[in-house]
């Protein structure tokens, strides 16, 4: 049938909002009516929309600790090597293993390579970068960088119908609702 | 007294009535106008000086470093200040960016993105000065704990190495920040530029971002992270430069009082250079309605507190040399104050330690004219407060045998002045390609971002402030 290609094509139904109160409404009543797949847009982050659209906690946290701990005992791991293993140097007879000494290091190269880790794993998290997404193709879109509140309902839901989303939207206050495709 | 207390209500952050659009207009605008005239000048003087830099630098490396002012005693000069000098500015950036953002103070939206750049720009700066100094520039890599032909490490006992780790990392982690930062406003660009040359350019940088709230939740959270990284690392970069002074045996250096010391002057000097590229940028970009006079204000206040603690750490330095009994300690401060470098000591005391106490008063704080003169004021102090760090305490140590005055050449000045040169030559590329207040977070702290601020029907209802009625006297007495 023509509609089920459609569908195959589609990638969901956008809604604008006016402002970042709707979109938090909006966001709670797609929530408690058991969608799972869609997503809010913002020019910038809202307060209280985590709660809204019932977002689990971040896993950022657990990045950044693995990967300051990469930096805490790789870079102690490294001194060891070059100071006391590799090529110990005597001098003036001071102790090799000179643990105080080496912590302004070991401190800047936990500090780096947690930075890495919040920063790059914050992008992994996001799937970025991603240079093309079925959402550039509508116009009214590029508002979500400037001043406009957008929900994105996509048609990965299992409860997903174009008709019933939409009223959804509409009821929620939403305007401009646009069918999103991916092509 | 007629009451006992007065209620004063905080200051709206962004003056003039602006919602979202206006000022992603009044932002981004400035990056997709034509090049006005005046840039092109400033650019042109700003390469001019850069040239100025790249030209002392190759004669540096083809001549060697005798042809600046070091010798014996003083085997450490102009170089080494320039770069406390500018690592120092740099930390300003840092303070607002990350430590401002942990106290919630959000009037630090409408200079963080600034200050950051200025941040990097003068952690460029400053690098090139160990960079150069090195004699043999072609084997800076030893520096660096790379595999080499004799087998060697680099020795991580010396607080040189320290420095090398602690302002890579620094610069590093302040471009990441930087970066993280802008990638929604770049994003904003992609989406309101018409050339197709910067569709493409913004549009890769911006990652291909859109705004999307699951992705906020993690960028919130990342930039929460890096702002908790980056604070107790912008304490440790000046404590580790304090560190290539305070871990030698040489009198006037050898003190535990340096990192706190250190930081409070790199603070000082820091918000002072912010002040100094603001009151200028504000003007011209027609910026005043975000970069306000609170603004200015409140850094009038920091640059009053960091400037007395700095006027403290003097004292207290003088007071510790005479509480040691160390003849050599108690020399090098009577020499610094009336000794050859005296000049240069209360040069030092005028700039740093009573020109910012003028900011007790509330009318001169807010002047912005007079801020701009005192911010040149107190980096002028600080370059001299390393000056006289560095040189007296070499040039006069232990034996007075050795005595000796040590003077820069034209090399050792127009190597500084060609720093300023490369910073703003960046400093202007960033102004007209890039967004200079972060516009996605100015626009998360006006009253309209919060959804507190709406009525039932989603029309919004700026917040009031209910202002309690003062107890009258007579109540009281009652």
């Amino acid at each position: 049938m023509s509609k089920s290609t459609v569908e195959n094509n589609m990638y969901g139904v956008l809604a604008e909002f006016r402002n970042p109160k709707e979109l938090v409404d909006a966001a709670k009543k797609i929530n408690q009516n058991g969608y799972k797949k869609y997503d809010t847009f913002s020019p910038f982050p809202i307060h209280g929309i985590d709660k809204a659209m019932n977002l689990p906690k971040s896993k950022l946290g657990w990045i950044v600790v693995s990967h300051g701990l990469v930096g805490l005992i790789g870079s102690f791991a490294m001194i060891y090597f070059m100071m006391v293993a590799d090529y110990p140097l005597n001098i003036s007879g001071k102790t090799l293993l000179n643990i105080p000494a080496w912590i302004p290091v070991i401190f800047e190269l936990t500090v780096l390579l947690s930075a890495f880790g919040a920063v790059f794993g914050m992008f992994f998290l996001n799937g970025l970068p991603k240079f093309n997404h079925p959402l550039f193709n509508s116009e009214n879109f590029k508002k979500a960088t400037d001043d406009g509140f957008f929900v994105c309902i996509e048609s990965d839901d299992p409860q997903f119908d174009v008709e019933k989303v939409q009223t959804l939207l509409k009821d929620a206050g939403g305007t401009n609702i646009e069918e999103i495709y991916d092509n | 007294m007629s009451k006992t207390y007065e209620y004063v209500p905080e200051p709206a952050l962004v003056k003039g009535n602006h919602d979202f659009k206006s000022l992603t207009a009044l932002i981004t605008d400035i990056n997709m106008r034509p090049t006005p005239k005046g840039w092109y000048i400033a650019f042109g003087i700003s390469n001019i000086l850069l040239f100025v830099l790249l030209f002392s630098i190759g004669y540096l490396i083809w001549e060697g470093t005798g042809i600046w002012g070091l010798n014996a005693p003083a085997g450490w000069g102009w170089a080494i200040i320039n770069f406390v000098w500018w690592v120092g500015i740099g930390h300003a950036g840092t303070l607002i960016s990350a430590i401002l953002f942990l106290f919630r103070q959000d009037w630090r939206t409408a200079i963080n993105r600034f200050a950051e750049a200025m941040t990097i720009f003068a952690v460029m700066c400053a690098g090139i000065f160990p960079a150069i100094h090195v004699g043999r520039i072609w084997v800076i890599y030893w520096v660096f704990p790379l595999p080499n032909q004799m087998a060697m490490w680099p020795n991580f006992n010396s607080p040189l190495l320290w420095d090398v780790f602690a302002v890579s990392t620094y610069f590093t982690v302040s471009l990441l920040f930087w970066y993280v930062g802008l990638v929604p406003d770049l994003a904003t660009i992609r989406d309101r530029i018409k050339s197709k040359m910067g569709k493409v350019l913004y549009g890769t940088f911006a990652l291909g971002w859109r705004g999307s709230n699951r992705h906020w939740w993690n960028y919130e959270k990342s930039y929460m992270i890096l702002a908790g990284l980056a604070t107790p690392l912008v304490l440790s970069v000046h404590t580790i430069v304090s560190f290539d002074f305070a871990v030698s045996l040489i009198p006037g250096w050898h003190t535990t009082i340096f990192p706190p010391y250190f930081v409070a002057g790199a603070v000082f000097s820091g918000f002072a250079m912010v002040l100094t590229l603001m009151i200028i940028v504000r003007k011209i970009y027609g910026l005043e309605e975000i970069m306000t006079v609170d603004h200015i204000e409140k850094m009038n206040i920091i640059i009053m507190v960091t400037g007395s603690m700095v006027g403290f750490a003097y004292l207290m330095e003088f007071f510790v040399a005479w509480y040691s009994g160390v003849e050599y300690e108690k020399a090098i401060f009577i020499l610094r104050a009336t000794g050859p470098y005296a000049w240069a000591y209360w040069i030092m005391i005028t700039c740093n330690v009573i020109s910012p106490q003028v900011f007790w008063s509330k009318k001169l704080r807010r002047n912005v004219a007079f801020t701009f003169f005192i911010s040149i004021v107190v980096n002028i102090g600080m370059w001299f407060e390393r000056f006289v760090i560095a040189v007296t305490s070499l040039s006069t140590d232990f034996l007075p045998s050795s005595w000796g005055y040590y003077s820069p050449t034209f090399w050792d000045v127009i190597t500084y002045v060609g720093t300023f040169g490369l910073f703003f030559t960046f400093f202007l590329l960033f102004l007209r390609f890039l967004p200079m207040v972060a516009v996605a977070e100015i626009k998360a702290i006006l009253p309209q971002a919060d959804p507190h601020n709406y009525d039932e029907n989603g029309e919004y209802d700026p917040p009031k402030v209910e202002i309690p009625e003062p107890v009258k006297d007579s109540e009281q007495k009652g």
